[in-house]
């Protein structure tokens, strides 16, 4: 742990999946193609319907298999086309995210963002700075250590 | 093992360009469970469709992968090609590899390799999808109109027209609504009641339209296409079915003084009462609270206390045991018509948000009024038989001040919003009374003049310059008697100097809500409503008179504020949308919904508690004997939307929404 950060951000290219809504911001994401923003190309989006589909296990499994970080990102607040999900989904991950940083996970490798159908600016934004983040936290060697811990 | 096929679209130059789609296509070739894999210039062309619906024939495909543009664009395109190739639509799926990868990125190595990620994630997704198919929901093409004012009754006569069947509820005894207490309309100045009452009576006389007057919708249950709804139909103490309107009861009623409503306080009514002559339907109604036998009854009185309108009633229709009564409609559409209430201003306010104005003395000086009241004065049917005449003293008032924007865009009172209508009918209040008092004086209080619509500039214009009506920018702050006038207390922000002026009468341009009680029937409708109580449409600009609860529709003001114009307009829509989803005898719908897995629930409930929807039902799993085994969830399927918050929040995991189960999704994450 003693790379100088600098040294870690060249030589690491950090893996990032995104959850998101197919109302909000996946059209958000397809705005910004759309519109031609140049971005990160480390993010990968799976789609659902709602963020309120959205498992927490989901975000686990992306870690096991190797996920350096993990996007989720919906419709705003009082914005969501199945009027209620994304609210289920903030109290969910405002918990998930307390068990996390119990379980020694850094919460920096979560973000959490609401993308509205027009704001392609913003998705390329949180798809920036989520990889900026990312690539100085380094590579999430640590999670089968924290797994292993919950299994013993 | 599963037999997919794999199709890369170049999209011309737009994703070969920054991705070398033939290493996808030959990645993905690799993968296990792909039998066929291949690359095309334009996958969506003619040719490109022929490629796909060749290879599900040639290699058997059981799965088909396109990786191309966003499935917003093209998921509908491929779905049918692959249908009309024999494969089950839904076992066709799209990776986004032109938005979210080929225009966004420069590298080439980079994005072809996110491009084969984003592919993987798919085709291993595909391997868990199973065959659906389209839910068909039959329809009950009957429809239920709540208001009976005018956009009430334009929705019913249209939907009539077309031919189905409308039931149109109305809370008061007679329909019409605001609209038949308007003198005079802009931007036209032609009568409202000339305009109005025609089409009351045609709703009247339809034989496609059970008009239900008097009466409240109680409870609503079901789903889009298969409504019940509850109605109330309240006592009149009148048989409907012997009266034939021909008045003498109202005529002998001894109690002459009360207040009318409909007059809006400025005239009076008998207990026994016709709201006003034109009314529809023309049948009286026995206003308990101020009859003197029920007065008597209340009190203990032995013997009966009058009664004299069933001595005079030659048919014998009156009925003082009469109680309310239930029917329950089956319909398949509910549009909600049920208009507004002018703001009152006094002090108490029913809502916490709302202050009132009392520096305004409504209420205490009688000669302040609001707008409504000034359109009973100026009517001919009116309590003065349209002469504009002082509530206090019957004199003819030479000059009136009106206010606008009484408690509209004034967040400080609770309401930001504005009114819409008042701009307009404050002109229009200006012309008539300059055509009624030619030397009297109109001067108008207004913070801006927002008269957008079809001559309705021009209409301010007119009673600016034709009808000499002062406008003044700015606001007044205070209304106090003067003797035989009202002290009105303001200021002109253009000359900026304060304005000090004796008026024979005020004005106040009110500001329009929703109608009371709008936030108990939303919750009955399970519509959303905003802060005020207007009830929320599906999308502000192109699902205006559609709600987020499948099959209930928004007409006029209940929504936002209206004028008649739009109200009508608006109702027409509705009506068209109605009649749009009663064309077929069942509607038909995508079957990607929430299913439950009845080995395995347990009857927690928490889906229930989640569902925006009310989607899940109880359903009783019996043995063979009929004995109770276990109470456990089950999804309606015309009420559920497939948002997936029950799946997420299972805790046995035993409701699955088809088309992104947790194998799906959990098989696309192993592909990282």
């Amino acid at each position: 742990m003693s790379v100088p950060a600098k040294e870690k951000a060249s030589s690491f290219e950090p893996n990032i999946v995104a959850f998101v809504c197919n109302w909000c911001t996946y059209t958000g994401a397809d705005l910004a193609g759309t519109s031609r923003l140049n971005m990160a190309p480390n993010v990968r989006i799976i789609r659902l319907p709602c963020t309120g589909r959205i498992d927490t296990l989901f975000i686990l499994k992306a870690f096991e298999r190797g996920a350096d970080g993990v996007i989720v990102s919906g419709c705003h607040p009082a914005d969501c086309h199945y009027t209620a999900g994304n609210y289920h989904a903030r109290r969910r991950f405002a918990v998930f995210r307390e068990l996390m940083e119990f379980m020694g996970v850094d919460p920096q490798r979560i973000t959490f963002s609401w993308v509205s159908a027009s704001e392609g600016g913003k998705w390329a934004e949180v798809v920036n700075s989520t990889t900026e983040k990312v690539r100085e936290l380094g590579p999430f060697v640590s999670y089968p250590r924290v797994a292993h811990a919950q299994v013993k | 093992m599963s037999r997919i096929g794999v199709f890369i679209c170049h999209c011309g130059e737009n994703i070969g360009r920054t991705v070398d789609c033939a290493q996808v296509a030959q990645a993905m070739g690799e993968l296990p469970g792909v039998v066929h894999s291949v690359d095309y210039k334009y996958m969506c062309s003619d040719p490109g469709q022929a490629l796909i619906k060749q290879a599900i024939k040639e290699h058997n495909l059981d799965g088909v992968v396109v990786g191309a543009c966003s499935p917003h664009m093209h998921e509908k395109t491929f779905r049918k090609a692959a249908a009309a190739a024999g494969l089950n639509p839904y076992l066709c799926e799209m990776a986004n590899i032109r938005e979210h990868c080929s225009w966004i990125h420069e590298d080439r190595a980079e994005a072809t390799e996110k491009a084969k990620g984003l592919v993987r994630f798919i085709v291993e997704k595909i391997k868990y999808n199973r065959p659906l198919s389209n839910i068909f929901i039959p329809v009950n093409r009957r429809a239920l109109v709540i208001g009976g004012g005018i956009a009430g009754i334009q929705a019913a006569l249209d939907i009539a027209d077309g031919g189905r069947e409308v039931i149109l509820v109305e809370k008061e005894s007679s329909i019409g609504g605001h609209m038949s207490q308007l003198s005079e309309t802009f931007p036209t100045l032609d009568c409202s009641q000339c305009i109005l009452t025609p089409r009351m009576v045609e709703v009247a006389q339809h034989p496609r339209i059970k008009l239900l007057a008097y009466s409240e919708v109680e409870s609503v249950d079901g789903y889009i296409g298969n409504f019940e709804v509850k109605i109330r139909q309240k006592a009149r103490s009148i048989d409907v079915s012997k009266c034939n309107g021909c008045g003498e009861c109202t005529k002998n009623c001894p109690n002459k003084k009360i207040p009318s409503e409909f007059e809006q306080g400025l005239g009076f009514r008998t207990a026994i009462y016709v709201p006003f002559p034109q009314a529809v339907p023309n049948i009286p109604v026995l206003d308990r609270d101020n009859c003197a036998l029920f007065k008597g009854r209340a009190k203990g009185v032995k013997k009966q206390v009058c009664g004299k309108c069933a001595t005079v009633c030659g048919r014998r229709a009156i009925d003082f045991d009469q109680q309310d009564s239930f029917i329950t409609e089956k319909v398949g559409a509910i549009i909600v018509a049920t208009g507004y209430q002018l703001y009152w201003i006094g002090k108490e306010q029913e809502s916490e948000i709302l202050h009132g104005y009392g520096e305004y003395g409504y209420g205490t000086i009688p000669d302040v009024i609001d707008g409504l009241q000034f359109e009973r004065l100026a009517s001919a049917s009116g309590p003065t038989g349209g002469k504009i005449l002082r509530p206090s003293d019957g004199k003819e008032p030479k000059k009136i001040v009106f206010l606008q924007c009484i408690g509209s865009r004034d967040r400080a009172k609770g309401m930001e919003y504005c009114s819409k209508i008042c701009c307009m009918y404050v002109a229009k209040h200006t012309m008539l009374y300059h055509h009624k008092v030619h030397d009297g004086k109109a001067i108008v209080f207004y913070m801006d003049i927002r008269a957008g619509g079809k001559g309705y500039d021009e209409f301010v214009r007119r009673a600016i310059e034709e009808s000499h009506a002062l406008y003044l920018r700015g606001r007044v702050s205070s209304l106090t008697r003067n003797g035989d006038t009202i002290r009105v207390q303001g200021v002109d922000t253009l000359s900026g100097e304060p304005v000090s002026i004796d008026a024979d009468m005020v004005v106040l341009a009110t500001a329009m809500r929703p109608q009371p009680g709008i936030t108990s029937l939303a919750q009955k409708l399970s519509v959303s409503y905003d802060l005020h109580g207007f009830l929320n449409e599906a999308h502000p600009k192109l699902r205006p008179v559609e709600t987020n609860t499948a099959g209930i529709f928004v007409a006029g003001a209940c929504q936002a504020p209206r004028d008649i114009p739009d109200s009508v307009a608006m109702a027409s829509a509705t009506a068209s949308k109605v009649l749009g989803l009663f064309s077929n005898e069942q509607l038909e719908r995508e079957p990607l919904i929430a299913r439950v897995d009845r080995q395995t629930c347990t009857g927690c409930f928490h889906c229930e508690r989640v569902c925006p929807y009310g989607a899940v039902e109880r359903f009783e799993v019996k043995d063979r004997k009929g004995n109770l085994i276990k109470v456990i969830a089950e999804v309606n399927q015309g009420v559920c939307q497939g948002c997936g918050t029950c799946q997420a929040t299972c805790p046995s995991k035993s409701i699955e929404l088809d088309g992104f189960t947790d194998e799906q999704i959990f098989a696309a994450v192993n592909a990282l």
